[in-house]
């Protein structure tokens, strides 16, 4: 067939609109194209609101997720997430109200209704979370209204999270759809108060393979309590304590902005950006943190916690440093913070960044990204796998840091991986998620694989 | 029909209305796999961006390959003022990136509530263009209609009608029409084809595109598939055998074939199992006029002798089978003929003709205990007839992975999606051979299961029937 990539550079194959998407680090001012919808017949890497919605939600552990639609949009994401609990696990169960023919025709309402029935008589959660998908907001379900009745009816929170995928393909679009959501449920009702505390909560932080409880430990030993995460573990009794915190920490640039702020507005909430991945970026956070609370005692044991793990994470580093340092590295990742937190870690460990990319970046995230990042060093925004081909074998990419999607395009080159992506198992918070991502980019970077791949395709190392 | 358990739940005005942890998938995505089978394909689903990229998503967790499915990425606008320019561009856009030989347009629930006219957008698209190397195919495949297993039936057929033609000459070549498969059980059928030295045309074949070795170059759509040459000669084949036995005769590509073109229908299960291997042999006899070859011979031998060795342990498995409605049924045989009696068998659609096949195969079997038959299933369903049931094993896809971390019943893992474990794709059961390894990894589940508990279980059980033995000597209970 005459679509063979004879590993050589394939300019036409870019299609041409999305030119403007992709620029190269450097003196030359040309600005990044970002934040428009995906490109028709572009195969994006991009999912949709609803996706966005649903994963900062589907955490709220003993919360029912109910995806209001046809059966696809609940089967993709079934159990799809590494969210750990600490107790019931409601939250995993993937419940639709599979709409029919017959519900597309005559409206959704009654099902959504009847399926909320079905669901309180069951499960009896304290909130339901009412998911709308693209074809709900197409014939126009008033999923407020049937909400606000099941609410009083059974006097419990049942929040409809306005998801339709078609509002946009931009994930960011559903975690401020979420964010709403939240605030509808830990806002307090008329006459309820909630207790002022000196904990924190903890926004963006999902809880996969356990990476809440690793910084709760470390606030722990700080002599700092966490309130709440958002959404990691979270219960909904735990949420409407939130607007009752000392301080809100911000993890992940995307989706919990926009709370955060609302939270500063309607409850004199205070909240500071950190960033838990790799160990400089942990330590200088925890410092962030400690510094807040401006407490000497505070102080001392964050400084002795910060000595202790970042001698074990140096150790480590430079074990894996000799073998690893040289090696050139792409990262396509969904959002900027995730992009920035690699970028560093790689570079820590003596490794060329020669692309990078997001599903979702601003054009000031990418502007600073360039300004991290060596010259000639490509940048991409909502990239296509014809794009991702072209730039591992032209920059002759050693290891890739991304989600699944990207894992097997990887393999298939000869390249190493580094999973990034929400469905993993094992958490890379923190100091030891540091040390856990050394060991894992080294194990895939240096896998005696390659070489009989690199052996098949003629020699290319 | 004997005192078989029907619970069809189809009937969502009384029944249950949620459907809580679903066993199957969307339409479009069936008519994707099958577009995969396709010599130079790309398949390109209309509507917005997020189901295209669940569809890829899935796929890519199950078959551990690079798979691209194109979208129209439909956003609010269009879904007001029509999909047309967003899917044409769409076109435009894939034929320049993959130059294809074929794209398949899936329609989603969005376009299909929209009132998409595809082949009306076509038209014009080539009218517009004028001669293009590409065939484009539309299927329609709204998912509030039906699952994943339809939309690929659906498009095997649309597929063929695309390219019959009345004017093909009649010619010796067989058809063959698999369903959706792993890609180790088509290399099986293939095969036991060539064993035979038949001269077919098997479709969708995406043996090779969902499932392709390292070749040191990649390729943007990879090799493999089944022509379109081929596939336009299907209309004047021999024969068509199709493991169809539980496709409704509405989106029955043999069906199609047979009523518009005359070509002659052997709807068969598929092969696996002795029984139902033993039934494509007899097709292929009948066919050919040969008998079978002596290795498919000893494969059957060597089969049986191992059906013999495990027997006993097969006994004693209570099986709860769900997943597509044709594979459900063939591994309903299997474990029948091994005197495993399946306890529940379950499948997510509702538009097959999985019942009454079923109703048949269970009054010939003749067992002590019926087996619970669900449609339209949803795991819940599942879970809550395997524990009435005694079901201690299970065979299915990764979605019924809770039934092992909830009940400690073990999956054997078989069926779309495995996304928790190597080697979907690979898992085999088709022929004697196929049909061995599978009876293999089955009895090794029962048996890993009996051998990390029975002393304890055995201890924990004798032990406390004597210490219940009073000083008089009456036994308690
Ligand atoms: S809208 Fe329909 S086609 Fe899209 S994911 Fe949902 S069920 Fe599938
Ligand atoms: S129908 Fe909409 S909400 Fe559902 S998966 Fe598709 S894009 Fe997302």
């Amino acid at each position: 067939m005459q679509e063979v990539c004879p590993l050589t550079t394939e300019t036409d194959s870019l299609i041409a609109e999305r030119r403007e998407s992709i620029v190269t680090s450097g003196k030359h001012k040309t600005s990044i194209s970002c934040t428009s919808d995906s490109l028709a017949g572009s195969v994006s890497q991009r999912a949709c609101v609803f996706c966005g919605a649903r994963v900062v939600l589907n955490p709220v552990t003993d919360a029912v997720h109910l995806v209001h639609g046809p059966i696809g949009c609940a089967s993709y994401t079934y159990d799809i997430r590494g969210s750990l609990s600490s107790g019931t696990e409601t939250y995993r169960k993937s419940f639709s109200t599979d709409m029919k023919e017959r519900d597309v025709i005559f409206g959704g309402e009654k099902k959504l209704a009847a399926c909320i029935d079905e669901l309180v008589e069951k499960y009896n959660p304290p909130a339901i979370f009412v998911y709308s998908t693209c074809v709900v907001g197409m014939i126009g379900d008033d999923i407020v209204a049937v909400c606000r009745e099941a609410s009083q009816a059974y006097d419990i929170d049942v929040i409809p999270v306005e998801s339709s995928g078609f509002i946009s393909g931009n994930k960011v679009v559903g975690y401020r759809a979420a964010g709403e959501a939240l605030y509808k449920l830990i806002t307090p009702k008329d006459g309820e108060f909630v207790d002022k505390t000196r904990k924190l909560n903890f926004l963006g932080e999902y809880n996969l393979g356990g990476e809440k409880w690793v910084v709760e430990r470390y606030l722990k030993e700080m002599g700092i309590e966490i309130n709440v995460a958002m959404t990691g573990d979270a219960t909904v009794e735990a949420l409407k304590k939130s607007s009752g915190s000392f301080l809100n920490l911000v993890q992940c640039t995307g989706s919990m902005h926009w709370l955060a702020n609302r939270m500063e507005e309607d409850f004199s909430i205070p909240y500071i950006d950190i960033n838990f991945f790799g160990a400089d970026n942990t330590a200088e956070s925890l410092r962030k943190i400690a510094e807040f609370y401006d407490d000497p005692e505070i102080t001392a044991r964050t400084e002795a916690l910060i000595n202790r793990e970042i001698a074990a994470v140096r150790e480590v580093n430079e074990k894996y440093r000799k073998k690893l340092a040289g090696k050139r590295a792409a990262i396509y990742v969904g959002g900027a913070f995730k992009a920035f937190a690699i970028i560093r870690q790689l570079q820590d460990l003596g490794m060329e960044i020669v692309l990078t990319g997001t599903q979702t970046g601003k054009k000031e995230e990418y502007e600073r990204m360039g300004r991290l990042l060596s010259e000639g060093t490509v940048i991409i925004d909502d990239a296509n796998p014809a794009e991702i081909e072209k730039f591992l074998i032209e920059k002759k990419v050693d290891v890739m840091a991304g989600g699944v999607k990207e894992r097997f395009l990887a393999y298939k080159l000869g390249v190493g991986f580094i999973d990034h992506n929400h469905d993993r198992k094992d958490g890379l918070i923190g100091f030891e998620g540091a040390v856990r991502f050394i060991r894992e980019v080294h194990a895939t970077t240096c896998s005696p694989v390659w070489k009989y791949l690199r052996e098949e395709r003629g020699g290319t190392e | 029909m004997p005192d078989s358990n029907h619970t069809s739940s189809n009937r969502t005005d009384t029944a249950k209305q949620v459907n809580e942890n679903q066993c199957h998938m969307c339409m479009p995505l069936g008519g994707v796999i099958a577009f995969k089978g396709v010599e130079g394909s790309m398949a390109l689903v209309h509507g917005s961006q997020g189901c295209s990229t669940y569809m890829r998503l899935t796929n890519v967790e199950h078959y551990h390959e690079p798979i691209d499915v194109a979208s129209s990425s439909l956003n609010e606008k269009q879904t007001i003022y029509g999909g047309e320019k967003n899917l044409k561009k769409a076109l435009d856009n894939v034929r320049r990136v993959y130059n294809p030989k074929v794209i398949g347009i899936l329609t989603t629930c969005l376009t299909e509530t929209m009132g998409e006219d595809l082949n009306r957008i076509i038209a014009s698209y080539k009218a517009e263009k004028g001669e293009i190397y590409t065939d484009i195919i539309p299927v329609s495949t709204p998912s509030y209609d039906k699952s994943h297993t339809e939309g690929f039936w659906t498009a095997t057929r649309d597929i063929i009608a695309h390219y019959a033609r009345k004017d093909i000459a009649y010619h010796r070549k067989i058809n063959v029409i698999v369903p959706h498969i792993s890609t180790a059980d088509i290399k099986a059928i293939k095969l036991i084809l060539d064993t035979w030295g038949v001269d077919y045309t098997l479709l969708p074949d995406y043996s090779m595109t969902l499932d392709r070795p390292f070749a040191g170059k990649y390729a943007k759509i990879p090799e493999g598939g089944t022509s379109t040459a081929d596939i336009a000669e299907m209309s004047g084949g021999l024969v068509t055998i199709q493991f169809g036995l539980t496709c409704e005769e509405s989106i029955s590509p043999g069906h199609y074939l047979e009523e518009n073109f005359g070509v002659p229908l052997i709807n068969l299960p598929l092969p696996i199992g002795i029984g139902n291997t033993d039934m494509f042999m007899d097709a292929l006899a009948r066919i050919t006029g040969k008998t079978m070859p002596k290795n498919l011979g000893y494969e059957r031998g060597w089969l049986i002798d191992a059906m013999a060795d495990s027997h006993k342990y097969n006994a004693s498995a209570r099986p709860a089978i769900y997943g597509e409605p044709e594979l459900v049924y063939a591994y309903a045989s299997l474990c029948l003929e091994n005197g495993s009696v399946p306890s529940v068998i379950a499948s997510g659609s509702v538009h097959s003709r999985l019942a009454p096949a079923l109703d048949r195969l269970l009054e010939e079997s003749d067992c002590d205990e019926m087996p619970v038959i669900l449609e339209g299933a949803d795991f819940s369903m599942i879970e809550a007839a395997a524990l009435e049931t005694g079901a201690n094993i299970a065979i299915g896809h990764s979605g019924g992975r809770l039934l092992t971390e909830n009940h400690d019943i073990r999956i054997v893992r078989a069926g779309f999606p495995i996304h928790d474990r190597e080697g979907g794709q690979r898992i085999l059961s088709a022929g004697y051979a196929g049909t061995l390894t599978f009876l293999d990894r089955f009895t090794n589940t029962l048996l890993e299961k009996k051998h990390s508990s029975y002393r304890e279980l055995r201890k924990q059980e004798l032990l406390s029937k004597i210490a219940a033995v009073t000083e008089t000597g009456f036994t308690t209970e």
